[in-house]
């Protein structure tokens, strides 16, 4: 198996996980974590230096899930990278959970509180500015969602991380192009994502989000470009892998649990069957 | 940097000065600053650690949110910007950024209370500390002259956790000698008496020794603590006091609601209930004019707290 077909693997085991959570827990938000299933597989599992049995190791590299209701597919790659037991991923959003609705920095693996939109690039502003101050090399990755470009803080984080020349920063824009009330066009048109980047002096990558290779070689890029941070607008599919809510905004939280247990059943036979990859990893 | 008794000094200069006396002892201390470093006085630390300073520009928000992200990796992180912007514009990055993962934030801005007092009411933080001591885990300060600034600004530093500290615009005489030690979390007992118990904090402290001398002259002796802290509160210097004096005159450049007034009453309603004249602001705004007339005018001078006294101890006759 090679490095493409394994990271897809992974992707596709974080959205039987994502599923099965949101399943489980009768609450969630599977839209915008399926949408961003093939970059957290190609971020956890090939791009970022971590150290799952070292969370707080102070020279990994960080991960801000800006979008932070994306959570269930970031439990799920820390799960399935070691940090917590798989057993965990059945307690998310119950009392007493480590596995909290929204990524709280409690939650071993999780770098920044988040959920409440807009604020996560301002965060990474701030660890990057911190890892330069301590000649440190490792990098930042914000992960951001379409909704929260709407908020007024993250153009002011924006002009920050160009201001500051932050290319130990990147962000990961997961554009699927839909949010909670409907598309971005028709709820707050944004005009050109690209050009709005571009105007604020950021280096602007274009690619498939879905696409492994393209990942893989978008992160490479970003690496290479020095001075100014760098942006991968990710184009991506709302509900990417479940077929019936794929595209479907009223899908970005759980609409009807009944109809998505039995997709989750379906998956867990579907995947059962198709390769050995996934067979003692199914639960 | 010492401040001599008698001298009148605005806190926000203690601050500036004392921030680089900090940065000098302390490598883990960063400053944000939101461009009003001229007046915030952040401008002494930037030209001395210009690698530790980050003017973000007029964006309070993304300021506390920078300020949170660089104390999740080690630093303790400075925020200087004025009372309002920074209690309520970046209310809910203090909030969900900074207390909820308990960083070390330590937000310190000038222009509280009126002490801005010509600029008006958009400058006039007179809400903050009770939206700030709402915050779980936040702690809430606000020293009476530069002496005290300087201290609790140090203890802010070794402190484990996010803090507010609140300082003045305009000056406030020192009243302190550079001997005194200063406790988060405990009061300070300026001046003995059995009467009544004068509960003060910040630009007010001054003002309640002021209306204690007053009273003394009608052999009135009032009882004088400086609450620095306003959370968390000491419960037992307001107890022992109490006990004594059997009621209370809070005395704050806020308004009642939720301040120090707030904080007092919530702790005597369920420990020793007596009777508490809350002096402030009551349900209003101020407007631009001189620092003093204002407190005349809204109801807080020194003559107004000597008859919330006055107010207090003849209500002690119809409780206990």
């Amino acid at each position: 198996m090679n490095k493409k077909e394994e990271l897809e693997r992974w992707a596709q085991l974080l959205r039987y996980d994502v599923v099965r959570m949101i399943s489980n827990a009768n609450s969630g938000h599977p839209g915008g974590s399926l949408s961003a299933a093939d970059i957290a597989a190609c971020l956890y599992f090939n791009e970022m230096n971590i150290r799952p049995d070292e969370p707080d190791w102070p020279d990994r590299d960080r991960f801000i899930l800006s979008k932070g209701h994306a959570a269930p597919v970031l439990y799920a790659a820390l799960a399935r990278k070691g940090y917590f037991s798989i057993e965990t991923l059945k307690t998310l959003r119950t009392a007493g959970s480590m596995l909290q609705g929204h990524p709280d920095i409690h939650t071993p693996g999780v770098d920044m509180t988040t959920g409440c939109l807009g604020q996560g690039l301002s965060a990474g502003c701030g660890m990057a500015l911190s890892a330069r101050l301590d000649k440190k090399s490792y990098r930042v990755y914000v992960m951001m969602g379409c909704g929260e470009m709407n908020e007024g803080q993250v153009w002011e984080s924006v002009m920050s991380a160009a201001h500051f020349k932050l290319d130990n920063i990147l962000v990961i824009l997961d554009y699927n192009q839909l949010q909670f009330d409907g598309s971005v066009r028709e709820v707050l048109n944004p005009g050109s994502m690209k050009k709005r980047w571009e105007g604020f002096n950021w280096n602007v990558i274009e690619i498939n989000g879905h696409d492994i290779n393209e990942i893989l070689s978008s992160f490479k890029k970003a690496k290479e470009t020095k001075d100014i941070p760098t942006v991968i607008i990710a184009d991506t599919i709302k509900g990417r892998g479940v077929k019936f809510i794929e595209k479907d905004y009223m899908w970005h939280s759980l609409m009807d649990n009944k109809k998505f247990t039995e997709y989750a059943e379906q998956m867990r036979e579907e995947l059962k069957n198709a390769d050995s990859f996934y067979a003692d990893r199914l639960w | 940097m010492t401040y001599k008794t008698g001298d009148w000094i605005p806190t926000r200069d203690a601050y500036g000065e004392a921030l680089c006396e900090l940065g000098e002892k302390n490598k883990k201390v960063v400053v944000f600053e939101a461009d009003i470093s001229k007046s915030t006085r952040t401008n002494l630390f930037g030209k001395k650690f210009p690698e530790r300073y980050f003017n973000v520009g007029v964006a309070e928000q993304n300021e506390m949110a920078i300020a949170a992200g660089a104390a999740m990796c080690g630093k303790i992180s400075f925020v200087s910007t004025y009372a309002v912007f920074a209690s309520m514009r970046a209310c809910e990055q203090v909030r969900t950024f900074v207390a909820y993962p308990h960083l070390n934030v330590k937000i310190c801005p000038s222009h509280g209370g009126i002490t801005p007092a010509n600029d008006g009411v958009t400058h006039q933080g007179t809400e903050d500390l009770g939206i700030m001591r709402t915050i779980p885990g936040m702690t809430v300060l606000m020293p009476a002259d530069a002496n005290a600034t300087k201290k609790l600004l140090f203890a802010a530093a070794e402190w484990d956790g996010p803090v507010y500290l609140r300082l003045t615009r305009d000056s406030v005489p020192i009243i302190y000698d550079e001997k005194t030690d200063f406790t988060i979390g405990k009061g300070i007992l300026l001046r003995e008496g059995k009467d009544v118990t004068i509960i003060a904090l910040g630009d007010m402290v001054s003002k309640a020794l002021d209306a204690a001398n007053l009273l003394s002259t009608e052999e009135i002796s009032a009882e004088v603590i400086d609450m620095h802290t306003i959370k968390p509160l000491d419960g037992d210097i307001i107890l022992n006091s109490v006990k004594k004096t059997r009621t209370v005159v809070t005395v704050e450049d806020h308004q009642v609601e939720c301040g120090l007034g707030g904080a007092v009453s919530e702790f005597l309603g369920e420990n020793y209930p007596v009777p508490v004249r809350r002096i402030g602001f009551r349900n209003t705004f101020a407007e631009s004019g001189e620092y003093e007339l204002l407190l005349e005018k809204y109801g807080m001078s020194v003559k107004h707290i000597t008859a919330g006294c006055l107010n207090s101890i003849k209500m002690k006759g119809k409780i206990r």
